[in-house]
């Protein structure tokens, strides 16, 4: 339990996928004008990168290393990515139609999101087994919605702000991302592993 | 259009990372040193050239509703070839750069050119086009890499696959090391970008 805890934690404020780890800064940029868009990004991700983190692991373990053919693992994954996203997409279609209509636009955008290619790629590397690499796609996905809602919530009250004609848009939404990752580089100093009792 | 139009016009007028801002995971992330720039841009220049010309060679034979996962499979190709090589000859590097060598396949540069360019164009002029965003990316990798290499560490051009030090122009205690964590690459770009805007700008008024 405990290491789980380590993994949910660190996932969702010591690597935050966006403003530690610099992963799916397009659509955190995007899709960030609002906070219901932001909101609805973040819960498709959540599923996304859950349901992916499980199974590309599996594709990994049950296809890829019994046939001797882990270097075919990025082409096999985004493959893999790409299609499951399709198919997340009819299904919900076809069972809930109300958060089909809520996540609707967001979801084929997900494909190209690097987070998710990018968590698939550290389970690995990372050498988690699919209880952990599952957990480990949540709290990343968790992560980039904290992160996202929040930058959103900025940008709403930036639009009254008077900002330099050059910084306009794109650069001063990266500078806003550079300060709230400085907040975030603040939990660097927490020791998960003590606080839950993991050796 | 001819050749040279389109091998330029990716430096400067249609710089992937300034002028278009797309990409900007990878850029944020290596941007610590000039050698992960290069090493990033010479990569990723690969794949785009690579993927551009077997792309437009398959124009006319792909289906359009499935054109998308068949760009894919032809960068995700390519992208395995290099994270193989780059394993092999520069692993320092390799290991740097680490998750953004396979991420290079959602690079949203790649798949962009792919779809807005070599499939509608000749492959010598893909050819050209991947060329010229592969070193406009680049440079711009390059350029970003420089300032915070310098301000972050107080050396520049460190290569640790040669295990060249670098040069040193101020000492490191005097270093931002701020610049090269990660809140340094969100605010380092966003400067740069805003400055490249108030060139431009300029220039704009002063032609008006």
């Amino acid at each position: 339990m405990g290491e789980i805890l380590v993994i949910f934690f660190g996932g969702v404020l010591l690597n935050n996928f966006i403003l530690s780890r610099f992963l799916g800064i397009c659509p955190f940029i995007g899709v960030s004008k609002q906070i219901e868009t932001a909101t609805g990004m973040g819960m498709a991700v959540i599923f996304v990168m859950g349901v992916a983190s499980v199974v590309t692991w599996l594709v990994r373990a049950l296809i890829l290393v019994p046939l001797g053919v882990e270097y075919l693992q990025t082409i096999a994954f985004i493959l893999v990515i790409a299609a499951l996203v399709q198919l997340v997409e009819m299904v919900i279609q076809k069972v809930s139609p109300a958060l089909y209509r809520a996540l609707g636009i967001y979801l084929p955008l997900i494909t190209t999101n690097c987070a998710v290619l990018g968590v698939s790629i550290l389970n690995i590397t990372e050498k988690y087994n699919v209880l952990e690499a599952a957990i480990n796609g949540i709290a990343g996905a968790s992560g980039f919605t904290m992160a996202i809602i929040l930058f959103a919530a900025i940008r709403e009250r930036m639009d009254l702000a008077p900002i330099p004609e050059s910084l306009k848009g794109f650069p001063m939404a990266l500078i806003t991302a550079g300060l709230m990752s400085v907040a975030f580089l603040g939990f660097v100093g927490f020791r998960l592993k003590e606080l839950f009792g993991v050796m | 259009m001819s050749f040279t139009s389109e091998l330029t016009k990716g430096l400067v007028k249609e710089n992937p990372t300034f002028r278009i801002l797309l990409g900007m995971c990878p850029t944020m992330a290596v941007s610590l040193a000039i050698s992960n720039g290069i090493g990033m841009g010479i990569a990723a220049t690969f794949v785009l050239i690579g993927s551009n010309v077997i792309v437009s060679m398959l124009r006319n034979v792909i289906p359009s509703k499935i054109r998308i996962p068949c760009f894919i499979v032809v960068i995700a190709s390519f992208v395995t070839m290099v994270d193989l090589i780059m394993a092999a000859f520069v692993p320092k590097l390799h290991e740097v750069l680490g998750i953004f060598i396979p991420l290079i396949v959602v690079n949203c540069i790649i798949l962009a050119r792919a779809e807005a360019f070599a499939s509608k164009n000749g492959v010598l002029y893909s050819l050209a086009d991947g060329v010229g965003m592969g070193l406009g990316f680049t440079l711009a990798l390059v350029g970003l890499s420089a300032v915070r290499e310098l301000l972050g560490t107080g050396t520049l051009l460190a290569v640790p696959d040669f295990g060249f030090p670098g040069f040193k122009i101020f000492d490191r205690s005097l270093a931002a090391v701020m610049v090269i964590l990660p809140p340094g690459g969100f605010i380092t770009l966003g400067l740069l970008i805003g400055l490249l805007n108030s060139v431009t700008g300029r220039k704009k008024k002063a032609r008006a």
